[in-house]
């Protein structure tokens, strides 16, 4: 009998007039001009509520925080020696443990977060910077001009990543600056095809049309109504690529390329500890625990951003 | 068809040809001297020599013509499979690959095969699971295995299996044995590749109408994933392969000093540490020339495998 229930209501409703008119009694609720914070927490409000996001959040602002004011997390001197406990176990005063000459682990690991993930934002810096203007020009111009730079993406493509960094590392000196460099410059063409395929796909949109037949001028379509909406899967690649670039660099230092000894960076941490594999395992392992988290976090976070973009 | 096969050969030897002319540029004009590089590289201080020697060694080395005349003669060379001879070793280059070219093949093949079986295992095992929980966190593997950093998941490993458990040796390059940690290793971020984008395809092909056909058929669930799911899913994997033997060179040169194997990865971290200009310029090229190899044999395979890519001009 439950139709039957709801005609009733709908019936009563109908006849009733106090309840058929809310206007009348309770006060209209006016219309408001959304804010473009409230939107963007709209936006962020179901990605809130996975637990692995927030995980990953933290873990990616403690990494930045370590960057940004590593005394802040670490009450101990990077570059302190204490010969007394050298090599000493995981414990409670050393969180990660100490090295060879008795320095604080988990404080180097913090400091040396200023240095790596600097590397980082520099290397996705000059990818973006450089596939940005080349898959912009590439896709806007069309014709010749992309068909030239399309090949010399190709050309870097074929380029297997870490070579092409050493060889730039080869060219233009070892050190954290030059290694960031040739990390950015192994990125480029990532960005530059999915740049290029996004302004492909938005420039024949009726929007843009709308806006060049309003007079907007092509630069003033590009900057505000292409870019705008070009930008979402560049900016998960950015994310991915950020995971990908502390890896690179990582990597680079770990072969010997990037910061002198006594620096503390995220690779050159590891390389320091593979002496002390067999006696002292920590020493390399914990401090790549902890890479392997952040760069798991950056993973998640790009992973997660490119569902909800769908 | 043979028309497309032309120009696909064509476009790679274009490709080739840019790859050696972009690393020639950076290796040969981006240093401000290159002349006090190889110097330094072969062990004399550019200082103390006369304006007489350094007009020698730049004769020597070839730098004294001019930049175009240097290009040429050089990328002749590399196409007679001449590179030179290494600054530091005294050898030339080529005698240098070709003595140290099969430990990393051999590396390189048993890491790329390891790798696509343990992906699409992982992929497919993912597919097939039912139970909620185990299905999320197989899906999130992938991702965690391609943040691990190579050289820390080698690290552990010698730990792990060579220390502590003592079942393979550590370093070294004597026997296949030896092989097993730094294929293994090699393998871990190529197969993450795999798993991921499989399980995308498995996902994709779930709802295709075929999936339901083949179930009315009267089909079990395991027959149908294997039989037309994973045929279907797995496509993509073939154009992937192509594209993971950069990951595997790169990664080949972390694995390889980690493990102190004797291979190409090994030089080229000891000639850049030694800015060894040619042999740097040489393990480039080899391993572009390697990528565009597979790649052009992977594009001309997809026609076999898949005859709904047919490269026949359209009759307009």
């Amino acid at each position: 009998m439950t139709i039957f229930d709801n005609r009733l209501a709908r019936l009563t409703r109908l006849v009733d007039p106090s309840q058929n008119l809310p206007g009348k009694n309770a006060p209209a609720v006016q219309w408001q001009r959304r804010s473009s914070l409230s939107r963007a927490m709209e936006a962020a409000r179901p990605l809130l509520r996975r637990p692995g996001f927030l995980l990953a959040v933290a873990m990616v602002a403690f990494a930045l925080l370590a960057a940004l004011a590593p005394n802040l997390l670490s009450s101990y001197a990077p570059y302190a020696t204490s010969p007394a406990d050298k090599l000493a176990a995981p414990n409670a005063a050393h969180w990660f443990g100490t090295d060879e000459l008795g320095r604080d682990l988990y404080t180097r690991v913090v400091h040396g977060s200023s240095v790596s993930v600097q590397a980082a934002l520099l290397a996705v810096g000059i990818a973006m910077l450089g596939g940005l203007s080349l898959g912009v020009i590439s896709g806007f111009a069309g014709g010749r001009i992309d068909a030239v730079i399309m090949r010399l993406i190709d050309v870097l493509l074929a380029l297997p990543g870490l070579l092409l960094a050493l060889a730039i590392v080869t060219a233009i000196g070892f050190g954290t600056l030059p290694v960031a460099i040739a990390v950015g410059v192994g990125i480029i063409p990532g960005f530059a095809r999915t740049t290029r395929a996004e302004v492909l796909r938005v420039k024949t949109l009726p929007y843009v049309e709308a806006a060049r037949l309003g007079g907007a001028s092509w630069t003033r379509t590009l900057l505000r109504h292409i870019l705008p909406n070009a930008w979402g899967p560049v900016a998960v690649l950015a994310t991915l690529d950020f995971g990908a670039a502390i890896l690179a660099t990582a990597g680079l230092s770990f072969l010997g390329f990037g910061a002198e000894p006594p620096a503390a960076e995220w690779g050159t941490l590891i390389a320091n500890g593979r002496h002390f594999l067999i006696t002292a395992p920590w020493v390399s392992l914990l401090p790549g625990l902890f890479v392997v988290g952040v760069v798991f976090s950056f993973n998640h976070i790009a992973r997660t951003l490119e569902e909800t973009q769908r | 068809m043979s028309r497309y096969i032309l120009s696909r050969i064509a476009q790679a030897l274009l490709v080739l040809w840019g790859a050696y002319s972009v690393t020639y540029f950076i290796l040969y004009l981006l240093p401000g001297d290159s002349l006090s590089i190889m110097l330094s590289a072969s062990g004399v201080e550019i200082d103390s020599l006369s304006a007489q020697d350094l007009a020698k060694a730049k004769l020597y080395y070839g730098l004294d013509r001019g930049i175009f005349e240097q290009y040429v003669d050089l990328l002749w060379g590399a196409l007679h499979g001449d590179f030179g001879n290494s600054l530091t070793l005294n050898r030339p280059v080529s005698e240098l690959l070709i003595e140290r070219l099969p430990q990393t093949l051999s590396l390189a093949g048993l890491a790329i095969v390891l790798s696509l079986i343990g992906g699409t295992g992982l992929a497919y095992l993912t597919a097939y699971v039912r139970w909620q929980p185990l299905k999320v966190a197989l899906s999130r593997l992938p991702s965690l295995g391609f943040s691990v950093p190579v050289f820390w998941m080698g690290l552990l490993f010698i730990q792990l299996f060579a220390f502590t458990l003592g079942w393979f040796p550590a370093t070294g390059n004597q026997g296949f044995s030896s092989l097993i940690l730094p294929a293994v290793t090699l393998a871990i971020p190529s197969a993450a590749v795999y798993a991921q984008v499989l399980q995308r395809g498995f996902h994709g092909v779930w709802k295709e109408p075929y999936i339901i056909t083949a179930y009315a058929k009267g089909l079990t669930r395991a027959q149908v994933q294997a039989r037309h799911a994973f045929k279907n899913a797995a496509l993509p994997l073939l154009t992937l392969i192509g594209l993971q033997v950069g990951n595997t060179v790169s990664g080949a040169v972390l694995v390889e000093t980690i493990f102190a194997r004797s291979g190409v990865g090994r030089l080229a971290q000891e000639a850049v540490l030694r800015q060894d200009i040619p042999v740097v310029l040489a393990i480039v090229t080899v391993s572009a020339a390697a990528f565009v190899v597979v790649n052009l044999i992977v594009d001309l395979l997809y026609p076999a495998l898949d005859p709904r890519i047919a490269h026949t001009p359209k009759v307009s």
